[in-house]
């Protein structure tokens, strides 16, 4: 099996991408999806505005459109991996027939289920996520090769003027765990709080 | 068939006003003849918004996201998509999420397709299984007072509950004098 020719030029190292995303776009509201995205986002620091999910596989994007619907005057970021956008691909359609304005979608794509023992995934295996994005109504899907793209990409979650996803080829490092708090109950509450509902 | 020029069902139009005066604004929904009126209605006002789901799944997490953001949803479809939902159910109890869905039964009364069946006859006891709070309207009678009740479970008490609309109910319009 041949592996996806962007998979063998991947440069990118996951925790300075993300650490650089968010200082960029520091009030966005960030919803992670399981494993090294909920990882990547707690290491570059923590912040009431960040919900971290430990399940729910393949429904960060649902759950983005729904938070970006409440709150439309604030940027929404989804920063997950490829496994999960799998999952939830159907999601991708269901939220671009919303054309929410200030939805954003990183897709942090090493092309293997990495929590469960870097299983190739379907994006080595010739599915183009970017593509599939774009074809779902996306209106702006795009591929990210290096890390000097990141200033732009955050410009464009920072804009909130059409329904993004970025496509990360990262490398495919094992970086050990950082984990934020479990507790689903305190994440709603305090993300809640911070926006000024009651818990 | 409920089809745009079916009369309106009294009982469809009070679970829209219901859901309207519940402060009901993101309706998600995987279509079922038996919510096709207040589809129609939520697509008809400003205030209110509808989102078409690929899968059912996807709506359990928009109605979370909602919550997350100030905003209260109700999630409509019919007794198989609740099949489609089991894993995604986990958020609600894992953080606690309000959660109100509003299930057409199928499956379970004068059925004629006997696919519907086994999703059907096991849709309560899944929801059960997941922590859900089952209502059940079977006459248009009591369904005001049921979905009045479930939204204020959810959305007052933070609860996670869903109100199955039963097959008899939605299948009486087969008797309504045209």
């Amino acid at each position: 099996m041949s592996t996806s020719p962007t998979m063998t030029q991947a440069t990118i190292e996951r925790r300075a991408f993300v650490a650089d995303l968010l200082k960029a776009c520091p009030q966005a509201l960030v919803i992670t999806g399981l494993g090294s995205p909920t990882y990547d986002v707690f290491a570059a620091g923590d912040s009431a505005n960040h919900f971290y999910l430990w399940g729910a596989m393949g429904g960060t994007t649902a759950m983005g459109l729904g938070l970006a619907l409440a709150q439309p005057e604030r940027s929404v970021l989804i920063v997950t991996g490829d496994g999960e956008q799998l999952m939830g691909m159907g999601s991708l359609a269901t939220a671009a027939a919303q054309q929410p304005q200030n939805l954003s979608i990183v897709v942090l794509d090493n092309g293997h289920f990495g929590e469960t023992g870097m299983q190739r995934s379907h994006t080595s295996l010739g599915t183009r996520l970017a593509e599939v994005a774009q074809a779902c109504g996306v209106s702006h899907a795009q591929e990210v090769f290096s890390h000097a793209e990141l200033p732009a990409l955050a410009q464009r979650v920072n804009a909130r003027s059409g329904m993004l996803l970025a496509q990360v080829h990262i490398r495919q490092d094992e970086i050990p765990r950082v984990l934020p708090s479990r507790d689903g109950v305190y994440l709603k509450n305090r993300f809640r709080e911070a926006l000024g509902f009651a818990s | 068939m409920n089809t745009s020029n079916t009369p309106v069902i009294p009982w469809q139009e009070t679970i829209f006003t219901t859901l309207k005066q519940g402060g009901i604004q993101q309706v998600a929904y995987v279509p079922d003849a038996g919510h096709a009126h207040v589809i129609r209605r939520v697509q008809a006002d400003p205030d209110m918004r509808d989102i078409v789901l690929t899968t059912e799944e996807e709506g359990v997490a928009l109605a979370a996201g909602a919550w997350l953001g100030g905003q209260r949803a109700a999630l409509l479809m019919q007794s198989s998509g609740v099949g489609n939902c089991v894993n995604m159910f986990s958020l609600l109890r894992s953080c606690r999420f309000p959660f109100l869905t509003l299930v057409t039964m199928r499956g379970e009364y004068a059925e004629f397709n006997n696919w519907q069946c086994p999703m059907g006859q096991a849709t309560q006891g899944a929801l059960e299984l997941m922590g859900i709070t089952v209502l059940r309207a079977s006459t248009p009678e009591e369904v005001e007072d049921l979905v009045g009740a479930a939204v204020d479970a959810a959305f007052e008490g933070g609860q996670q509950v869903a109100v199955l609309l039963s097959q008899r109910l939605i299948g009486r319009k087969k008797w309504i004098r045209q």
